[in-house]
């Protein structure tokens, strides 16, 4: 894990309780908790000039989209981010999915979901329930993106958006 | 009206148009496939190739398609075979493995099957067993009734083409566990053959807190390893108690580390693993021979461990630990009995008996022990005991280990050899 990772990934408070979707007032707490982790990221994300996603999610908080986006050589490639929270939530984590790259890259499961088996899963499951939506975010999209978004421009399988 | 207001009250038609598409679609996902089920086998007329069969008959003719599983009862290996008409299984997950369970099952005469998979069948999944080429495209669950209701029109299918591992589906999951029966209530058991850690842990939940034995299975990602596993809440392991158990495959662990997600498979690994959750299914619903709670596979070198796994006391699971409590507590109130009733050893009568053949009792008393030289590895015995060479004083023979018996006998052949000797140069001098 590079520097940068670490100093965002510490400013990102620690969710407390291990509550899932079906927990009725424990998970509004958790969501609670989930909210302001998130927002916190996305301010360190913003002041220090790497903000490079914004999330929204339906009133029960069982369902979230949003955007992300990665520059590359100057260019902003921008993508639709989508994902439940499954009911074995916070055990199992989200499988954050950028539907419109289905199909495109090998490192990607049905509906576009990203592979995180092999970086991500086993650092989860030893964090588990602290970690939260905004870890997934910096430690499993991040370094997901970071490999395969400039491998797919350089093939030439994406292309910046006008 | 001003501008603004018409592009606000345009944003707010857009937007209502959306949420009332996405609930459609969710409610689309949401509907059990079975019940706008005559659509979908009217759009593929396909007579079944026979009528319903109301009573499974035994009768030994070539249209009979129980006839071989009957004998089933006239060997002796079930009491009751027909009982696989009245039991329910769900299946979740009808890939490389699911589907060939489904259709074993489905030969098998079961009576209810309810299917669980949100994947479609693709060109990829060729070197697995089951689907068709020609199925590319087609939902895996309607792909597999088609097959299936062909195969055997006695069986009741009921699909569900979604992922259970969020919050609606997996409701609709759990009623199905709680009232898919073919009397509507709880169903017999719960097969697992997915893919992925989240579905074996949502698989895993629900049977918690239902209470609902189930049966859990996996092919490594190497495609040289699998494994199955008996749940039974409260009394075994469940699937959140370990750390997922794998068969250790002899195979170097960086090699494992692959490339891009592409998991590697093999329609043999998949078709024993298969092979073997059929197969304690049925021993668990048929109620004959003895449930295995975990079998492993290892292909490599064809190794098979049989192991029990007994629950974890700090489960993360909170139902896991109530059904712990629910179990220490019947057994405690219970008198103890023996989990698997032996059956009583009938004798066996055959109806005709033309040539008055009969089965003569070897005598006990020269029973082989089954001494260090004739032991073979655990749960294997031989058919029939090799022949041994006849002892000359047994007597003597009877404290010593088979290597001494051997060393004297050989010994006693020698002594033998030069008495014989002996005795000629005696008779040659005599003559001489």
């Amino acid at each position: 894990m590079d520097e940068t990772t670490k100093s965002s990934l510490k400013a990102i408070p620690l969710c407390k309780t291990k509550a899932g979707p079906r927990d009725g007032d424990l998970w509004m707490e958790r969501l609670k908790a989930k909210y302001e982790a998130i927002i916190a990221a996305v301010q360190n994300n913003k002041t220090s000039d790497r903000d490079w996603f914004k999330l929204e999610a339906n009133e029960r908080g069982t369902k979230w989209f949003g955007k992300c986006w990665y520059f590359h050589n100057m260019v902003k490639y921008e993508f639709d981010v989508e994902f439940d929270i499954p009911i074995t939530y916070p055990v199992t984590a989200p499988e954050i999915a950028l539907p419109e790259l289905d199909g495109k890259t090998a490192k990607m499961y049905r509906g576009g979901k990203i592979c995180l088996s092999e970086h991500f899963k086993p650092l989860w499951a030893r964090n588990t329930p602290k970690f939260g939506i905004a870890h997934a975010f910096a430690l499993g999209l991040g370094p997901w993106m970071a490999v395969e978004i400039p491998d797919l421009i350089e093939k030439g399988i994406i292309q910046p958006k006008a | 009206m001003t501008e603004s207001d018409v592009a606000e009250s345009i944003g707010d038609i857009v937007s209502r148009l959306n949420n009332a598409l996405d609930d459609l679609e969710t409610k689309k996902n949401q509907t059990p496939s079975v019940l706008k089920g005559p659509t979908v086998s009217q759009e593929r007329p396909s007579a079944p190739y026979r009528q319903k069969i109301e009573k499974l008959s035994a009768e030994v003719v070539d249209s009979n398609p129980y006839s071989r599983l009957m004998a089933l009862q006239r060997m002796g290996i079930v009491r009751d075979y027909e009982q696989i008409r009245d039991k329910t299984v769900a299946v979740v997950g009808v890939g490389g493995v699911g589907s060939v369970v489904a259709e074993m099952l489905t030969r098998c005469g079961i009576g209810k099957l309810i299917l669980f998979d949100y994947d479609k069948v693709e060109i990829a999944n060729m070197n697995r067993l089951f689907y068709q080429p020609n199925q590319a495209g087609l939902s895996k669950v309607e792909a597999a009734r088609d097959t299936l209701i062909h195969v055997n029109p006695d069986v009741q299918i009921e699909v569900h083409n979604f992922n259970i591992t969020t919050m609606d589906n997996f409701d609709v999951f759990v009623g199905r566990i709680r009232n898919g029966s073919l009397k509507s209530g709880k169903i017999d058991l719960v097969l697992s053959c997915v893919d992925n850690f989240e579905a074996r842990m949502a698989v895993n939940m629900a049977c918690n807190e239902e209470n609902q034995i189930w049966m859990e299975s996996g092919v490594s990602e190497n495609a040289v390893s699998g494994h199955i596993q008996y749940i039974e809440p409260g009394k075994t392991a469940c699937f959140a108690c370990v750390p997922p158990l794998v068969v250790a495959s002899n195979i170097d662990e960086r090699t494992l580390k692959r490339e891009g997600v592409c998991a590697a498979s093999l329609p043999t690994t998949m078709a024993v693993v298969a092979g073997f959750l059929v197969m304690n299914t049925l021993k668990y619903l048929l109620n004959f021979g003895e449930v295995s709670h975990y079998v492993g596979y290892n292909a490599l070198a064809d190794f098979f461990p049989r192991e029990s796994i007994k629950p974890n006391p700090s489960c993360d699971d909170r139902h896991c630990q109530i059904r712990q409590k629910e179990y220490e507590e019947k057994i405690s109130s219970e008198p103890i009995t023996l989990d698997i009733q032996a059956p009583e050893d009938e004798p066996i009568i055959h109806e005709e008996n033309d040539w008055g053949i009969e089965v003569v009792d070897s005598d006990t008393t020269e029973a082989p022990s089954s001494s260090a030289a004739t032991e073979v590895a655990p749960g294997l015995k031989f058919a029939y005991e090799p022949t041994q060479t006849p002892k000359k004083n047994s007597s003597d023979n009877l404290k010593l280990s088979p290597s001494q018996a051997v060393t004297k006998e050989w010994m006693e052949n020698i002594r033998d050899a030069l008495l014989e000797e002996d005795r000629l140069k005696k008779e040659q001098n005599k003559r001489k």
